[in-house]
């Protein structure tokens, strides 16, 4: 019952949380300063068609409520024909706007941006994880010694560095040797699929490479700590005694030990993995969700810009429920 | 109150990491305040700038080379040195005002008062933050108050949980028990009685704040967001990125900020680990990596413990 409880009060939180959010979005886009159809409008045109324009956009009805209408129409109903109820309408059909700039749907272009950012943080989650992994157990296997001591920093290390500056820093050690940037060679022609993705993969080694270690540093410490708790116990003196060596049993155990609480930081890391994305994007001129973020910015493609917000704070608030659940896992008896 | 400040500079002399970090702390904020007296240059002067002053490599004229418009990058650094530490400090004061009187209401009171305030933490904690900065300067403009006003009231979540921890372990106290018999004002007890009491942690958690605060100003000036008007290491990191400094391999030019922006981050989390073991020896290195998931991930491991 505890249990259910817990589960019904987190998806309660995260619901509050994405209502918020959308209602958050909708209101920021609406203090941009001036004209909101200046974007898509010229100067020259008659007021006549400016007023279309803005009533084909909904933008002559009220922002919250419409209650003139309510008042003339008699109808409790009228009172949410207002941009407010649009917004939430067209979000509810998936349908998040026009580009100002490429004239296409928003979520068309954030579908096409999925991909690439996907393939890019699992494989620096991935890497994080196998890198941040195996410094954990060697830094608990060899506690309090040097080795630690340095794992513990090179850790410290990736955590005080912004990502953008160690893909910049990748990027010109690496001139020369790999793609500096994009998702494919423009313009190559492939024999077959497997060559498409090695291409691929050579343009990918760079941005999951700064992406991996922007995110292995707590990973280090969530392996130590799991490392450190199993050779407390008193299992460890039995499998000592079947003349296992300290880090096979480590690997065998810690990994076990560890896989929830690292599955909780993983799924706690999104955001902060999103952001990173952003930065490694915009420098590899990787398209995903990170580079078209900074393209609209850059563009003052105000509803693109909504539209990914949007996306990135509900895989966030998603993520972050999973982690809670992840957590009942790791303690059933949990009540907080 | 002095003996307990005494024992503390004692038992903070001894950590090593503790004091090479306030050190390095101190030079850091030695440059900035003296940038006018030891540039070189100053920082936008392009005067003379010729043909070959253009990304131009290292020489005795110019230590660290020069920019796309032939600027001195020392210069350039030490003068970003400013911008970075102003936006550290004055958001992080943001973020112990907000973060405090939130921790402090909602640690004392309890009750309804604490789950509100707590859900309404938790809720900015789990929308993403950079996303969100970038998205309102974005919309608010690139100046560089928006920046400290932004980066401030979105980073108090952390302090503000922190000082809630403590508070509920010390108004259970007997010196805030007894105030609370003899009639002192709920107003009084927190300022005089329970905020002393606080006052280190909220110290070690402003230190991260600060570094957080300021690596949240170089991602917002590299991509393109900072003040136009100032130069920070993002905007330089930011103008050497665009204009080619990768292409030309002028690691002069790129590699300078960054290890500016390492100095400062690394300095403030060596600072914040000693305080917090003399704090809280048990809490040890865990808060040295991202604050925020390193919050949430202690905030449920350590939870249902205390509860059971």
């Amino acid at each position: 019952m505890i249990q259910i409880d817990y589960i019904l009060r987190k998806i309660i939180f995260s619901l509050m949380t994405l209502a918020a959010v959308i209602v958050f979005n909708f209101f920021l886009f609406r203090i941009i300063p001036g004209d909101p159809i200046a974007m898509i409008s010229s100067p020259r045109m008659k007021p006549e068609t400016r007023d279309l324009i803005r009533e084909q956009y909904g933008l002559d009805k009220p922002i919250w409520l419409n209650l003139d209408a309510a008042r003339e129409e008699d109808r409790f109903a009228a009172a949410f024909d207002s941009q407010f109820f649009y917004y939430l309408k067209n979000l509810s059909q998936g349908e998040l706007g026009q580009s100002f700039r490429q004239k296409q749907p928003v979520a068309d272009l954030i579908a096409m941006r999925l991909g690439p950012t996907i393939l890019l943080i699992l494989t620096g989650e991935i890497a994080a994880i196998l890198l941040g992994i195996t410094l954990g157990i060697i830094a608990a296997w060899k506690a309090k010694s040097k080795i630690d001591a340095l794992s513990m920093f090179v850790g410290l290390l990736a955590w005080s560095i912004p990502p953008f500056w160690m893909g910049i820093v990748l990027l010109t050690t690496a001139r020369g040797y790999l793609p500096s940037g994009g998702y494919e060679t423009i313009g190559a022609i492939f024999e077959s699929d497997l060559d498409r993705w090695l291409d691929i993969g050579r343009h990918l080694v760079l941005p999951a490479l700064t992406m991996a270690i922007t995110l292995f540093g707590s990973y280090i410490m969530v392996a130590r700590s799991a490392s450190l708790e199993v050779l407390a116990e008193d299992y460890i003196l039995t499998a000592k005694a079947k003349g296992l060596s300290t880090f096979k049993i480590l690997w065998a155990h810690a990994l076990k030990n560890a896989a929830l609480p690292l599955a909780t930081v993983i799924a706690l890391d999104l955001g902060y993995a999103l952001g990173g994305a952003i930065q490694i994007e915009t420098i590899f001129s990787w398209p995903g969700i990170g580079r078209l973020m900074f393209d609209s910015i850059a563009q003052r493609d105000y509803p693109v810009l909504q539209g990914v917000f949007l996306l990135l704070a509900v895989s966030v608030i998603l993520a972050n429920f999973l982690a809670d659940l992840t957590y009942l896992l790791l303690d059933p008896r949990v009540e907080a | 109150m002095d003996e307990t400040k005494g024992s503390f500079w004692r038992s903070f002399r001894k950590k090593k990491v503790g004091v090479l970090g306030l050190g390095m702390l101190v030079f850091i904020i030695l440059v900035a305040v003296m940038a006018p007296l030891i540039a070189p240059y100053d920082p936008n002067e392009t005067v003379d700038a010729t043909a070959a002053d253009v990304l131009a490599p290292p020489s005795p004229e110019h230590i660290l080379g020069q920019d796309e418009v032939g600027r001195d990058v020392l210069s350039l650094v030490i003068y970003g040195t400013r911008i970075s530490l102003v936006v550290g400090f004055a958001a992080s004061f943001i973020v112990i005002l907000i973060g405090c009187v939130i921790g402090l209401i909602a640690g004392y009171f309890g009750g309804w008062v604490d789950t509100l305030l707590m859900r309404i933490t938790d809720g900015i904690l789990v929308i993403p933050a950079l996303p969100l900065m970038l998205v309102i300067i974005a919309v608010a403009g690139r100046g560089i108050i928006n920046i400290i006003l932004v980066i401030g009231f979105l980073s108090w979540t952390y302090m503000a949980r922190t000082v809630r921890s403590q508070v509920l372990s010390v108004k259970e106290r007997q010196f805030v028990l007894r105030a609370r018999a003899i009639g002192v004002s709920h107003f009084g007890i927190i300022v005089y009685h329970i905020l002393p009491q606080v006052l280190p942690l909220i110290f070690a958690s402003a230190t991260l704040d600060v570094s957080y605060a300021i690596l949240a100003e170089a991602s917002l000036s590299f991509l393109g967001l900072g003040d136009p008007t100032l130069i920070s290491w993002g905007s330089t990191l930011n103008r050497a990125f665009m204009r080619g400094a990768v292409t030309n391999g002028a690691w002069w030019y790129l590699v300078p900020p960054g290890l500016a922006l390492a100095w400062v981050t690394l300095s403030l989390a060596m600072l914040s680990n000693a305080v917090q073991e003399i704090i809280n020896p048990r809490l040890r290195t865990h808060h040295l990596f991202d604050e925020r998931k390193m919050v949430s991930l202690m905030r449920r491991i350590t939870a249902p413990k205390s509860s059971r």
